[in-house]
């Protein structure tokens, strides 16, 4: 019934003789809500990256709605439809949050090759981007520069643009990482309030966010996954615990 | 975006548009009362110091090849300090087609101008446009001293280290002629080029184009992350600064009715890149501000310490870069919005 959205097939990549990320088949539904932890240097990023095309995988294939985009660079992946965010934010900082919404859309429209007319006449792409603005509790700070907004906000700016980009895959790589744990609801309130439809892998540290966002969970070590299931099987799981809930359990105890 | 729907696509859209922050990107490229000062200033110049025209024309052709600069740096980010390569490659075609005799026409040697340094712009931009920062630097450098250095060597053709000199340029309309002693026309010509090449770069940047060139400057990954042809987008920007420099060149050989090896040379590209420090960059109106700021420094500092003229710019690009990052043009907005707030206050 629910169709694979985005599908990994023995993705691997080598740094040199490390293998960051090896032989991962992994599928991603529609409307899923799926989160990939691991402890550090388990190679979550460079998944993610992978599947962005940042990185060429060594071996294996990524197929999006059942076609295969392994050899499609980055732009391109976006336009098909896979959005991410980043673990440290990437803002266009100079700029309005207006603004930053506004050049996500614009390129996701098409209306950013456009050189003869000026930007404000496309009131649509203004319009819309100020819309998501209100959705996300935004507009009353839209005309401020991204770089005199806290940190929390500034995270907000950064899913917003993703979000403008209308993905049917969203990559969230640490949503609320160094959000402070007071402003930390308003990222995940936003994730809650996702379009459905969207496709959503989450990695993310903090063990209450991956249990009360996610549906499925992936436990990756040394690049390989080395279990998924439930959020309620992987914490009864005993291994998992071992290597990972174990010791990341007791840092987000004290977050 | 072929797979999935949003909410966002299906939800009506209604009224975020009255937003002040929506009315500001909306309203971005109205013209102000203010725009017309420049142009203004540039006509009481003409009636006001007709014994300055030269300077005049030298001017407005420093604030052009300052504009083109800026749509290169100032907007997309692309540091580079070989630009004087464009504007001797449009130096040389105008001087070329004129000294041989092939085509002297002032108007459409511009264009060819214009039209071989977009070709250099083109070819040397899907090289060196694959690296960034330093490396980018370096590589503009080269690509500059590599045109001079084949000026020079090609002197069959170009003069080599003498130039061409005593250029015949039509005159323009087959009327105003380009006057060695009188050089009305060759100013009036310039601030016609100068007025075309201003409203063409005002509505690029003002563009949804111009408008992810700036995403470019402020994160480039971002902008590889939102689906943006990158690459592609600095190449296009490039060959046009380099077009537009190729216009300031070749008028620069039309006016002075000779070209060198001058055209070339670093300095010139430096002294552009100051003029765009000290007037503001990625500001338009910066190009013109600094060009004034400069020109004028150099003429009444070289008049008073001809000798060591350059301490006084240095000193003041040293207080530009402590306290006016954003050059005269920042530090002007700067002051004109604390005094604003005074007002609004009291």
């Amino acid at each position: 019934m629910t169709e694979t959205r985005l599908e990994t097939q023995a993705l691997s990549r080598n740094f040199g003789a490390l293998a960051a990320v090896s032989g991962i088949d992994f599928k991603l539904d529609a409307g899923a809500r799926h989160a990939l932890i691991g402890p550090n240097g388990a190679g979550k990023t460079t998944f993610i990256n992978l599947l962005t095309g940042v990185l060429p995988p060594t071996h294996g294939r990524i197929l999006l709605a059942g076609r295969d985009i392994t050899d499609k660079a980055q732009a391109e992946r976006v336009k098909l439809g896979i959005a991410r965010t980043f673990q440290i934010n990437r803002l266009f900082r100079g700029l309005s949050v207006l603004e930053n919404v506004c050049i996500a859309v614009a390129e996701r429209v098409g209306a950013a090759g456009s050189m003869f007319y000026p930007a404000g006449r496309r009131s649509d792409v203004i319009q819309e981007s100020m819309h998501l603005l209100e959705t996300l509790k935004l507009a009353d700070i839209a005309r401020q520069r991204v770089s005199e907004l806290p940190y929390g906000r500034q995270r907000l700016v950064e899913l917003a643009i993703t979000i403008g980009l209308k993905p049917a895959v969203l990559l969230l790589d640490e949503p609320a990482a160094g959000v402070p744990s007071a402003e930390s609801h308003i990222i995940l309130d936003a994730i809650e309030r996702l379009p459905e439809e969207i496709a959503v892998l989450i990695i993310e540290h903090d063990m209450d966010v991956v249990f009360r966002f996610a549906k499925r969970v992936t436990v990756m070590v040394s690049g390989a996954i080395f279990a998924e299931g439930t959020p309620r099987e992987i914490e009864a799981n005993p291994e998992v615990r071992a290597v990972y809930l174990g010791q990341a359990g007791q840092g987000a105890g004290h977050a | 975006m072929t797979v999935g729907t949003s909410a966002a696509e299906t939800a009506p859209v209604t009224g975020p548009i009255d937003h002040p922050a929506a009315r500001v990107l909306l309203q971005r490229h109205y013209v102000r009362w203010w725009e017309t000062l420049p142009w203004i200033a540039a006509i009481i110049f003409y009636f006001a110091y007709p014994d300055y025209l030269g300077f005049g024309s030298e001017l407005l052709i420093t604030i052009l090849f300052a504009l083109s600069l800026d749509l290169a740096l100032g907007y997309a980010g692309i540091i580079t300090l070989g630009h004087a390569a464009f504007f001797g490659t449009g130096a040389y075609t105008v001087g070329m087609l004129s000294f041989y005799g092939i085509w002297t026409e002032p108007i459409t040697s511009l264009l060819l101008a214009a039209l071989v340094a977009a070709i250099v712009g083109l070819l040397s931009g899907l090289v060196l446009l694959r690296t960034r920062g330093l490396t980018l630097l370096m590589l503009t450098i080269c690509t500059m001293a590599l045109l001079q250095e084949g000026a020079n060597m090609a002197r069959a053709y170009t003069g080599g280290f003498d130039g061409l000199p005593s250029l015949t340029i039509d005159p323009v309309f087959g009327r105003f002629e380009f006057n060695p002693l009188f050089a009305n026309t060759q100013y009036l010509f310039s601030l016609a080029v100068l007025l075309v090449c201003f409203v063409f770069v005002r509505t690029l940047v003002y563009s949804p184009f111009g408008q992810s060139l700036t995403g470019i400057r402020e994160n480039l990954l971002r902008m590889h992350a939102v689906g943006s042809p990158v690459r592609r987008r600095l190449i296009v920007c490039y060959t046009i600064s380099a077009a537009l420099a190729g216009i300031a060149g070749g008028l620069w050989a039309q006016t002075n009715a000779f070209v060198n090896l001058s055209a070339f040379d670093l300095d010139r590209s430096a002294a552009v890149l100051i003029i765009l420090i000290l007037g503001g960059y990625g500001r338009l109106y910066g190009a013109f501000v600094g060009a004034v700021a400069y020109l004028a420094l150099e003429h009444f500092l070289a008049r008073f310490y001809p000798t060591a003229w350059q301490l006084g710019l240095g000193l003041l690009l040293v207080f530009i870069a402590l306290f006016a990052r954003n050059g005269i043009l920042g530090l002007g907005e700067v002051l004109w919005r604390r005094y604003a707030s005074r007002r609004a206050a009291s």
